[in-house]
């Protein structure tokens, strides 16, 4: 079976044929019951021992440069002005003024009111806008509320959708509500010409207590259609963590498996310094392999992860350790 | 009691307030003036160089906003804290520098009151190093020291303890926050010191310790882009170009080698080595006959 990108229409007749387990709310419930119960001393073990590789030299200078490539530059605050998103956008379009070869991140990602301008500021590029959506962080709102929401943000230009999942249906075990609610979701990505903004959805791990529920939680989101699915908010006390995200890199690989569509990953929240980036890395590419080496299917939601990649990187050029006064202070 | 174990004691690094051994595993044996073996001391790396460089500059915001007064008082701590110790550091000393008991004791007794010398200079150099200025014009003009920042500070060799109190103490008494190498050949007073500083109230990382070959550790941190000022005190000629040369490449404030009779009095010559100088104008209006626009 060939693999498809989930944003393509061969993959919605691929998940048209798992039609069958997300027919009723019970139906889903069996088959997300019935996906194999995760070993967590394995997993975090696993995740550990992936951790330990040495990467050094050239090695590092190409996970460094793949890592910048991969970043969705993420401004989330109540304080968010449109200074700040137009210097976060010119910050995601040459990180390192001093030097120019130094790759673009992937997009830059804000709230939905931020994003016509964070899409004006990198127009002629290829950074995507990544918009969050559907009432983030929380997900507390009326179904009606977060479509519009995300209308919105697309209307606006946004060439990504991160929304978050209702956990407490999740948790309350309404799968199907979820299921719904992911594909109206995807539903109003559609942009009027027919294509659509890529659907990250954020699963919360922090809220789901169980490894289990995160494998339950990856599968549900790729039945609903996900073009990628990623682990967190950053504004809960766990975030990504290595364990976390082995776990959902193995169901992307699983999903792949029985469907033949590809899924991304995006790890967020708690990324911080380019050896936690490096593991992220190795985690890939051993569970998935280089075809999710890219930023087309693999991104890291952080902020301040990008300046200690760069002051690593003008180490590596340079010889000399960097330092903050070097790098921009947001 | 003749068969009781002996209890070694692992001399380790001080970084960011904690006592790690040296990233590289590596260690190094320490021998008294007459080659009989002391103890192993860790054998710094660049990284840990690298480390100690990031606690120190975590370290600086909390330590150069403490009032001049509150530092006084935990460098006086310090002084407090090692004249309970003072045998111990009469020990290592006697041992490191191969002198006799009282001239060890000479030693530390200098080296105590040398942290009450700077101590109470703390809430002082304000006055003597900075002053309102006369300028032509309608201004109110003030000059005030600040610290300069990230201090790599190269201890003396032969000075086990007094010298390296001397270099350390008015760095820090002036707001700075330091990295320290100590010296190569007699370590073990230095690492001590690290223990002293632990229970003194001195925040983690404003005085980090690293034993090792002066040289390997000097190089990264005379080049390091995140290091303010570097005080050369314990390299040799050759050592203190090569340094001076890599540290020009970030304007880094350099204090070379100098002969120094570390048993004199300092004066304030080390304090005034890393400070800078803010200026500030602030307009006073017009004092003519409208009067103060206040």
């Amino acid at each position: 079976m060939p693999t498809v990108p989930a944003n393509g229409n061969e993959a919605a007749e691929r998940l048209a044929s798992m039609a069958a387990v997300t027919a009723s709310d019970g139906a889903l419930r069996r088959f997300l019951h019935g996906l194999p119960g995760v070993d967590p001393v394995g997993l975090e073990a696993r995740a550990a021992a992936l951790g330990t590789r040495s990467i050094k030299t050239t090695a590092k200078a190409y996970a460094i440069d793949l890592a910048i490539s991969m970043i969705d530059l993420t401004t989330l605050e109540g304080a968010d002005t449109p200074g700040k998103v137009r210097a976060l956008s010119a910050k995601a379009l040459n990180p390192d003024p001093t030097d120019r070869e130094t790759p673009r991140t992937a997009a830059v990602c804000v709230y939905p009111d931020m994003v016509a301008t964070a899409a004006e500021a990198v127009r002629g590029s290829d950074v995507k806008v990544a918009s969050v959506a559907t009432a983030f962080p929380a997900g507390r709102a009326a179904l009606p509320v977060k479509l519009a929401d995300t209308a919105d943000a697309v209307a606006a230009g946004a060439h990504e959708i991160d929304m978050v999942i209702d956990r407490g249906a999740f948790l309350a075990g309404r799968y199907l509500s979820v299921f719904e609610e992911i594909k109206a979701v995807k539903e109003a990505c559609r942009r009027p010409d027919g294509s659509a903004a890529r659907l990250k959805v954020i699963f919360e791990t922090g809220e789901l207590s169980t490894y289990d529920n995160i494998r339950r939680a990856s599968w549900l989101g790729m039945l609903a259609g996900a073009d990628f699915i990623k682990t967190s908010t950053g504004k809960v006390a766990v975030n990504a963590t290595p364990a976390n995200t082995l776990l959902m890199l193995e169901a992307v690989r699983d999903f792949r498996d029985a469907t033949g569509v590809q899924v991304g990953v995006k790890p967020a929240g708690g990324i911080r310094t380019t050896k936690d980036a490096m593991k992220f890395l190795v985690l890939v590419n051993e569970t998935v392999g280089e075809e999710w080496l890219t930023n087309e299917w693999f991104r890291f939601g952080a902020s301040s992860l990008l300046n200690d990649l760069l002051m690593q990187r003008q180490k590596l050029s340079t010889g000399r350790y960097s330092g903050p006064d070097y790098v921009t202070v947001d | 009691m003749s068969d009781r174990l002996s209890v070694f004691k692992t001399y380790k690094l001080f970084v960011g307030g904690k006592f790690p051994r040296s990233e590289s595993g590596r260690v190094y044996e320490v021998t008294d003036s007459k080659g009989k073996w002391l103890a192993n001391a860790p054998l710094s790396s660049r990284k840990d160089a690298r480390d100690a460089v990031v606690a120190a500059r975590k370290a600086f915001g909390g330590w150069s906003g403490a009032t001049a007064y509150n530092r006084g008082q935990i460098l006086y701590r310090v002084a407090e804290m090692l004249e309970g110790r003072r045998e111990q550091f009469v020990a290592e000393v006697a041992d490191a520098e191969g002198l006799s008991k009282s001239k060890a004791a000479a030693q530390v007794d200098a080296a105590i009151d040398r942290w009450v010398w700077y101590a109470g200079w703390t809430d002082k150099i304000a006055q003597i190093a900075g002053g309102t200025n006369p300028v032509a014009g309608p201004f109110f003009n003030v000059s005030s020291p600040e610290p300069t920042g990230v201090v790599a500070v190269l201890a003396p060799q032969e000075s086990s303890l007094l010298g390296l109190v001397s270099v350390i103490a008015p760095a820090i008494a002036a707001g700075n926050t330091v990295v320290v190498v100590t010296s190569e050949r007699s370590p073990l007073p230095a690492l001590s010191l690290g223990e002293v500083l632990a229970t003194s109230d001195v925040p983690g990382g404003v005085v980090n310790v690293l034993s090792g070959k002066t040289a390997e550790i000097a190089a990264p941190l005379a080049a390091h882009q995140d290091v303010n000022a570097i005080d050369l005190a314990g390299a040799d000629a050759e050592l203190a170009k090569a340094l001076e040369v890599a540290a020009a490449d970030n304007l880094k404030r350099v204090l070379r080698p100098q002969p120094v009779d570390w048993a004199a009095d300092p004066g304030t010559e080390r304090l005034m080595a890393f400070l800078e100088t803010k200026t500030v104008w602030h307009p006073t209006g017009s004092l003519g006959a409208g009067g103060s626009s206040y």
